[in-house]
């Protein structure tokens, strides 16, 4: 069985190809910045809230790998066995997108101040006389920021080594042996209560929502945590789709494939209803401290994003994937997989961008070099990390059940 | 609906149930149908079902549901009674949404139920003919059309070959029927004589 997993040399030129375009574009920002004669604050506040959306967006989804291995060996679930070597890669790289979104936070928070002296991306940071974020300043302030931002980033990081480390572990142990089994079973538990409190409670609270600080809305997160779910499971579904192409991951098969279509499909409509229910209750209430949020978002200079964000993220998943025999396909898969990565993208471009750049922003050079940047860094590094390990992950209590497994 | 002739073997294990199928679709018998105790993973491909239809009719009824609330609301609340309700537009389509959600999924929820039903052939006060009265405890019981390609005498002797446990040949109406039992005292009439 062909078990080993090596980086095609192409695989490998794309992904330098991509890290190097993502370097020369942030060069090329910090030179515009630098040299350019007419640089005003909006520049500035594009160059960070760029390189702030696109560190958080690719932590997020890094981490949705940690958080599916630890539901589903909670669950004990089998159906993520044939290819569980995947989420345990991306998983075990969160920590290159921790580190770099938390370099960029800390540059945002302590380093950056517009011309008037004020924080244009984190207005907490700088709360002046405003009484409204007065008020929010027992959580919105720079200690309980780092904190928190340094006790999720670093837990999510942790626990995603330490699940790869345990599942490789258990390739050694002897054979039936439950031990690591159990062991996995019961920090999967711990993991999710993290995970819980940060990811689908406080981190987008920090991370993305108090950028319009005087705004808030209590389900945010799991909206951020939706949004990142189906992107996530698309990004693990690209890499399986990738791996069966070349020759790997024998074991997977069109049943594995229709259950990750499933996900991709089930939690799009999920998606769409936390997105609903956010934006129905403002515009139902008509509170003129919550609309300006949507005011900005559906009628203002980003209406077509919002619109485009349905489009994309709602209407496309639900007609394309709804039918079985789409989801058994991989070209309609792969094609949906990468189409609503870029869709939750763009949401998460609307959920950051008009709080530091009012109506001057742009999808240009900067945003689309920065993101292949990001893109190649998760490409290097994961495929380092998957040519590491066997890819059948032999020994696994549960491989025997993943074979025989229908959808 | 019509009485057919039926040879009809009952197996006492699904590990000889599965060959015996496999033998009876080589020989080409008609299965008319397999009554077990449980839900037998992977029966309906041994027995070369095909997958159902059904979710393509839940697709339209929820398409009926959504269009019937989007509709109905929007004539009520554009031409038929137009009021103004908290500064909104008449045709105020976000505050309409859960309703047409709930209207899409209470019909294709109905509408599947009852197609299942049919489908099946199984409703409140509706009668089938039960082939063995323990296929719903403890036998797989499978049921196979009798008729002028497949001679009585060979299907019986084949079937007690598969490992049958017991074997009979009935009278039976093949389909459903409502009402009370009139049927059964026809086909045992038949079946004696």
């Amino acid at each position: 069985m062909n078990d080993r997993f090596e980086i095609p040399a192409r695989l490998r030129n794309t992904s330098m190809f991509l890290i190097a375009v993502g370097v020369l574009t942030l060069v090329g920002g910090i030179a515009c910045l630098l040299m350019g004669h007419n640089s005003t604050d909006v520049d500035k506040s594009r160059f960070w809230a760029v390189l702030l959306h696109d560190s958080v967006f690719f932590t997020l989804i890094t981490t949705i790998s940690v958080f599916v291995q630890a539901a589903v060996s909670l669950a004990q679930g089998a159906w993520l066995v044939a290819y569980r070597r995947v989420p345990e890669a991306i998983g075990a790289n969160v920590w290159v997108f921790s580190a770099i979104a938390f370099v960029v936070m800390m540059f945002i928070v302590f380093g950056y101040k517009d011309s008037h002296g004020m924080n244009p991306i984190y207005p907490w940071v700088t709360p002046g006389n405003d009484k409204i974020l007065l008020g929010k300043a027992a959580f919105l302030n720079k200690g309980m920021f780092i904190g928190f931002t340094l006790a999720s980033l670093g837990l999510w990081s942790f626990f995603g080594r330490k699940f790869r480390a345990m599942s490789i572990a258990q390739e050694s142990a002897p054979k039936n042996d439950t031990k690591i089994y159990w062991k996995v079973f019961r920090l999967s538990a711990v993991f999710l209560f993290v995970y819980a409190l940060s990811q689908m409670s406080i981190s987008p609270w920090y991370w993305v929502m108090s950028i319009q600080a005087h705004w808030y809305s209590t389900l945010f997160s799991w909206y951020a945590f939706a949004s990142a779910f189906v992107s996530g499971m698309s990004l693990i579904l690209l890499w399986v789709v990738y791996l069966k192409n070349q020759g790997n991951l024998e074991l997977v098969t069109k049943e594995h494939m229709h259950d990750l279509g499933k996900f991709m499909f089930a939690f799009s409509i999920f998606w769409t209803y936390l997105w609903f229910a956010q934006y129905m209750l403002i515009w139902y209430s008509n509170q003129p401290d919550e609309t300006f949020y949507f005011k900005m978002r559906q009628q203002g200079p980003y209406s077509i994003i919002f619109y485009a964000n349905f489009i994309i993220n709602f209407c496309m998943p639900i007609l394309i994937l709804m039918a079985r025999p789409s989801k058994r396909n991989y070209f309609t898969v792969t094609f949906m997989a990468m189409v609503i990565i870029f869709g939750h993208w763009l949401d998460y471009f609307q959920m950051i961008m008009p709080g530091p750049l009012g109506e001057n922003w742009h999808i240009n050079w900067y945003e689309i070099g920065i993101f292949m940047g990001f893109a190649g860094v998760l490409i290097f590094s994961v495929s380092r990390t998957l040519t590491k390990s066997s890819l059948v992950p032999a020994n696994n209590l549960l491989l025997k059940e993943t074979v025989v497994h229908l959808s | 609906m019509a009485i057919k002739k039926f040879a009809v073997a009952a197996y006492d294990d699904e590990e000889v149930l599965f060959p015996a199928v496999k033998k009876v679709r080589k020989n080409g018998y008609k299965i008319h149908d397999i009554y077990t105790p449980f839900a037998v993973h992977g029966l309906d491909e041994a027995m070369g079902l095909k997958g159902t239809d059904l979710h393509i009719a839940g697709f339209i009824y929820g398409l009926c549901g959504t269009s019937t609330a989007v509709g109905f609301i929007s004539w009520i609340f554009t031409s038929d009674w137009p009021i103004i309700y908290g500064g909104k537009p008449h045709f105020a389509l976000p505050a309409w949404i859960p309703i047409t959600f709930e209207l899409t999924v209470l019909f294709a929820a109905v509408g599947m139920t009852l197609t299942f039903c049919y489908l099946n052939q199984i409703m409140p006060g509706v009668k089938k003919h039960v082939f063995h009265p323990r296929q719903s405890d403890d036998l797989f019981v499978m049921a196979i059309e009798i008729n002028n390609h497949t001679p009585e005498n060979e299907v019986m002797a084949f079937l007690k070959a598969t490992g049958a446990k017991e074997t009979s040949v009935q009278m039976a109406e093949e389909g459903w029927w409502y009402g009370r039992w009139d049927k059964k005292e026809a086909y045992e009439a038949l079946n004696a004589g």
